[in-house]
């Protein structure tokens, strides 16, 4: 086969496909320590292990979430944490029917000569790593490469290299029993029209597809995350409809059915706006031959966050409140989702954030 | 938009889509001055521009023929030719809703340091000449680029030469347009297996659709002509299910979906043989983004030739023979081929011509 096929093949199949079930998505719950401390900071949270520790068990204990979810991806200090009655939180996951993932990027570095564009590290001893989250519970893993849009960019550099850089963290997870969610994200930022953005989609994912070609990556055994298609921060917004005409038109240029799930990134969209959109574009009547759904990190836990403020008092109130974001993108995967989902003015809030560093 | 915006986008979407239409498929009959030589002098005909026309006009006068099929490739003497009531050809064709294309390639030509490798000849002028075969009433297009396994091929040279000079010739009959069919034939010669060929097949349909992105190929308005994934010419032969299993899942990995249509080339497979492949592929039950039908040469015409022998008391039979054909191929791209196609004299028989040149 072109594709690499080791011993996890059949598995990594069968996980790929379970995550990309319609009705379900992922929460992206994977804030390393120092993004979690400006969530933190702006609750007026104290950036500690119980905290951090709290936060998760909120989240992975509200109760009616789990049917909603295929999956949450974890940091790693996270993935060795428990409740507070002492369960790890990947068994809690897997007896609920929610896998365990892991990022396992180290984060973006500049690239010299180019006008601030980056690639990812943490190749290095990737497959030792793998194999370590693999035994503690882990069965996907993602990593986030990082293009923008300006003058010249993104430049054929930054393309090549953060493509390669995900074929290679791709393949080596896939040896290793791990899913590999492949995130090419493009910031929103800058005053280009939706067009442009289309353009730049299209020339990415076909870099990042070719790559993974060319590394034997098994595609059937992948989910990709891309952002979806809109116009840049500092250009007017349009409706979800031409986001969902935009994004869907440029997936199906270019990735390759063989494909089970894409799972958006949110990017700076607000909650609401990140569910609408995902539910216009399971609306369009077009042939999709992977299933759309979510990978939402703030457009999930914003609002939630907000209601919880570090208080134990507001948990019920705080679980409740993300309920409703996981049952109205759930909706939105089946494009079923009538709006308005809760009447919470956070819900409504950008979450965009000039020049965005995790 | 990463495609560039043709004047004929419209048109271009529209015909690449109607020559997908299921029940329907293309007539090859675009073989050149010398090729055609070579199959009328296996039937003692005399290679002359009458016979030449006349077999043309056998085929496409055929009662009930032409409703199998969406298109036929022409040779550019055959686009100025007419029937013997004065008709031109393309007007017969027309009338029937049946789009007339061209083939614009000129032949291959050998890569220096290679063992015997190609790259296919014709780009200059060609925007001129598909002006020219627009106004002729051409709407379609085709180019074929060869590969071949062996123990180092295809080369990494080799692979990128065609897939390139395929994805000029597309973007060239774009602007001018003709939907261009992309045919990308890996030769059956050899003893490798079908997993070889599956590979092969993956890697060269990777860097065409990265090459096709690169050029800002319509991908909407384009058609691919590939081969069907089989064991080599020289290993045993496996059944028809297998063969649709490994064809459609290298599709399923290379293909986007926003190609509207996938029309196989017949090799060296016997008229029986390529319709039952065709007729497998098409009752696979998995994703098919793309409709899937036939654009034969010999695969359509082996028997009718045969029957017909130049003569002109057997034109009736040997139209028959050729209905027989079209309906078979008609029927399996609905999944519908029973296998009780009446065989016409050499139905059966292998086409296989070691080291295949046109």
């Amino acid at each position: 086969m072109s594709a690499f096929v080791g011993k996890y093949a059949d598995e990594l199949i069968k996980t790929a496909k379970y995550i990309a079930t319609p009705g379900k998505g992922i929460l992206a719950a994977d804030e390393s320590t120092g993004t979690i401390g400006k969530r933190f900071a702006s609750i007026n949270v104290e950036n500690i292990e119980s905290n951090r520790q709290a936060l998760r068990e909120l989240l992975f204990t509200s109760p009616g979430t789990f049917p909603c979810l295929s999956g949450v991806i974890l940091f790693e200090e996270t993935l060795y944490q428990k409740t507070s009655d002492g369960k790890p939180f990947v068994d809690l996951l897997m007896e609920s029917g929610v896998i365990p993932g892991i990022k396992v990027d180290k984060g973006v570095v500049d690239l010299a000569g180019t006008n601030g564009e980056t690639t990812t590290q943490g190749l290095d001893s990737l497959g030792t790593r793998c194999q370590e989250y693999y035994k503690a519970g882990a069965r996907f893993a993602k990593w986030r490469a990082v293009l923008k849009i300006g003058a010249t960019e993104p430049s054929e550099l930054s393309i090549q290299d953060n493509a390669k850089g995900l074929a290679r963290y791709a393949i080596i997870c896939q040896e290793n029993g791990l899913v590999p969610i492949v995130e090419p994200e493009i910031l929103t930022d800058g005053s280009h029209d939706i067009k442009q953005c289309a353009a730049v989609t299209e020339t990415v994912l076909a870099a990042v597809y070719k790559a993974l070609n060319e590394h034997h990556v098994l595609l059937e055994g992948t989910l990709l995350k891309p952002n979806m298609v809109t116009p840049g921060s500092d250009s007017p917004k349009v409706t979800p409809e031409v986001i969902a005409d935009y994004t869907v038109t440029a997936l199906r240029r270019t990735v390759p059915p063989a494909v089970p799930g894409i799972v958006f990134l949110s990017g700076g969209q607000s909650e609401e706006e990140a569910t609408l959109n995902l539910n216009a574009m399971n609306k369009l009547d077009v042939l999709k031959p992977w299933t759309l759904t979510f990978s939402f990190g703030r457009a999930l836990q914003q609002s939630t966050l907000k209601a919880w403020a570090g208080k134990t008092e507001n948990v019920a109130k705080a679980q409740a409140t993300f309920l409703t974001r996981c049952k109205a993108n759930s909706d939105a995967t089946l494009g079923k989702y009538t709006g308005g989902a809760s009447g919470d003015s956070a819900a409504s809030e950008s979450l965009y954030v000039k020049g965005y560093k995790y | 938009m990463s495609c560039f915006t043709s004047k004929f986008a419209d048109e271009l979407i529209a015909n690449a889509a109607y020559i997908g239409t299921p029940g329907k498929g293309i007539l090859a009959a675009d073989e050149s001055t010398g090729t055609i030589g070579k199959r009328l002098a296996s039937i003692n005909v005399e290679n002359v521009e009458s016979n030449r026309r006349a077999l043309r006009e056998l085929l496409f006068t055929t009662p009930g023929a032409l409703p199998c099929l969406s298109g036929v490739i022409l040779f550019e003497e055959t686009l100025y030719q007419k029937s013997s009531n004065g008709t031109p050809f393309v007007e017969i064709l027309k009338s029937a809703g049946v789009l007339p294309g061209i083939k614009v390639d000129k032949g291959t030509v050998e890569l220096a340091g290679t063992n015997g490798e190609t790259t296919t000849q014709g780009l200059d002028g060609l925007g001129e000449r598909c002006k020219k075969y627009y106004e002729a009433g051409a709407r379609f297009a085709k180019w074929r680029a060869v590969l071949k396994i062996g123990q180092n091929e295809p080369s990494e040279l080799a692979i990128h030469e065609n897939a390139y000079g395929l994805a000029r010739y597309a973007v060239i009959c774009q602007e001018n347009g003709l939907v261009p069919i992309v045919e990308p034939e890996i030769l059956v010669d050899g003893s490798h297996d079908i997993h070889k060929c599956a590979a092969v097949t993956e890697r060269v349909l990777a860097a065409c659709y990265k090459a096709l992105s690169d050029h800002h190929v319509l991908l909407e308005g384009t058609l691919l002509k590939p081969n069907m994934v089989t064991p080599g010419s020289e290993s045993a032969k496996v059944a028809p299910e297998v063969i649709a299993e490994h064809t459609v899942r290298a599709l399923q990995r290379t293909v986007p979906a926003a190609v509207p249509a996938i029309v196989f080339l017949s090799g060296g497979q016997s008229e029986e043989e390529a319709t039952r492949n065709l007729n497998a592929m098409n009752q696979l039950k998995t994703k098919k983004p793309w409709f899937l039908s036939f654009s034969f040469g010999r695969a359509l015409q082996q028997s009718t030739l045969k029957t017909w022998g130049g003569k002109e008391e057997n034109v009736k039979k040997a139209q028959e023979a050729f209905l027989v054909r079209c309906k078979a191929n008609s029927e399996a791209t609905l999944g519908a081929y029973k296998g009780d196609a009446k065989l016409g004299e050499g139905a059966a028989e292998s086409l296989h011509v070691k080291d295949y040149k046109y």
